[in-house]
């Protein structure tokens, strides 16, 4: 099996993350346990639910969303919502003056204990080159046409703060529960490429 | 380093491709290296800068081609030799040859983990909280224009441009030297907010904006003639 052709960079990757995962499982490197409880976590447990949870809840609890936007890392700390890439949380609130957007540029950081594992278009080439130069593009390609007076301003999150956006209470929704309100809120409108869509 | 990693701004990639109803992970293999990168490395092998490090410096054309969960695997393979935790022959054949020698640690429990993936993490923040900010909020910045042969999170199209202090968000370690075995550089880092004209020209909206996360040692104070 070990021969030249099998480093080739991007050849046989099955293969070589199943070597990676005997070797390191039999010198006792890494344990069965650990990751399965990784893959529970990120595939079952973390998710956009958990930031439309904290959205549904800003904006129903005026206080709660004070707190949120003052210091976000103490609120979802207190709920349990912190860990890896979701130590230092910062929330952006969109208002009729200000549409905010998150990427990463430089790598693909991402608010994964909020919104979970990123989804592969936030990952790719084409949204790290054009979100800082072309939001507005972008959010045409979302479906979301936004005023010429309205602020994008873009996050680019290449320390170690993450970010999520507090998307705008829809119209129509005065009368929802916070439950309610949860279920409208999207992935995208927390990364800010997409908004909550108002209710007829 | 100014190598394909840094895309902000560049054309020609074509559009974002969304894909419905995405699931995490689209094959076993993605659940399996993210799993073992994450259950391996907090047994303080390396920091999140060196890993980083690691992966931009995958070579450019195998960048773009390579899926997001393949630079994983690149990543790991590359710290795995870097570190000595295993040697190229384990890599390639998946059995454990080598007996003496090598970093080889306890492997991280799963409590530890869980305990991780649920509570703050101090990794490289929150340290010297006394430490005195080079700048202040509402205080006009010029980006440095540096160009390091080394890992750095300054991206060029910030370079040389001016902004605004709105943030300060305390103290962390400089990436650029954290990634490469120290010395460690606590500094703080703040929010700077960087016009889309001052970025992009006299073309782009006069409202919008950009926000960018900058240590004290990207910039200097704006020094009006």
């Amino acid at each position: 099996m070990a021969n030249k052709n099998h480093r080739a960079p991007l050849s046989d990757t099955q293969l070589r993350v199943k070597a990676l995962e005997s070797v390191l499982l039999e010198k006792g490197l890494v344990d069965q346990a650990t990751m399965d409880a990784i893959i529970d976590n990120y595939e079952n447990k973390v998710g956009p639910h958990n930031g439309a949870r904290l959205v549904a809840r800003a904006w129903t609890d005026p206080e709660f969303k004070a707190q949120l936007l003052k210091d976000g890392s103490g609120t979802i700390a207190k709920l349990g919502l912190a860990g890896i890439e979701g130590t230092h949380i910062e929330v952006k609130e969109n208002t009729a003056d200000v549409h905010n957007m998150v990427v990463c540029t430089l790598c693909s950081c991402y608010p994964w204990t909020i919104l979970g594992l990123p989804p592969t278009w936030y990952k790719s080439t084409p949204y790290r080159a054009r979100a800082v130069r072309d939001p507005r593009g972008i959010l045409k390609e979302f479906g979301v046409e936004m005023s010429e007076d309205v602020e994008v301003r873009v996050w680019d999150s290449n320390a170690e703060l993450r970010y999520l956006v507090l998307p705008m209470r829809p119209e129509g929704s005065e009368n929802l529960t916070e439950d309610e309100l949860a279920a409208l809120v999207t992935r995208d409108s927390m990364i800010g490429t997409s908004v909550v869509d108002a209710i007829n | 380093m100014n190598s394909i990693h840094d895309l902000g701004g560049m054309d020609n990639f074509g559009p974002i491709n969304v894909e419905p109803n995405e699931p995490v992970f689209h094959e076993d293999w993605e659940r399996k290296i993210l799993a073992l990168t994450l259950g391996l490395l907090p047994a303080g092998y390396c920091n999140i800068d060196e890993m980083r490090r690691t992966t931009e410096h995958i070579d450019p054309a195998i960048y773009l081609q390579a899926r997001y969960y393949q630079k994983w695997l690149l990543t790991l393979e590359s710290i795995l030799l870097e570190k000595d935790i295993l040697t190229q022959e384990e890599i390639e054949t998946g059995k454990s040859i080598r007996t003496e020698g090598g970093d080889n640690r306890p492997a991280v429990p799963v409590e530890m983990m869980q305990y991780a993936m649920a509570n703050p993490i101090p990794a490289n923040a929150e340290l010297d909280p006394d430490l005195k900010a080079k700048f202040q909020v509402g205080e006009e910045i010029l980006a440095k224009n540096i160009n390091p042969y080394h890992h750095t999170r300054i991206p060029r199209y910030i370079r040389g441009k001016r902004g605004v202090i709105v943030q300060d968000h305390g103290v962390f370690l400089l990436a650029d030297t954290n990634a490469h075995g120290g010395p460690e550089k606590p500094q703080h880092v703040y929010s700077v907010r960087f016009t889309a004209q001052e970025l992009w020209g006299d073309e782009a909206n006069p409202n919008d904006s950009v926000c960018i996360d900058l240590h004290d040692d990207y910039m200097d104070p704006l020094v009006s003639n």
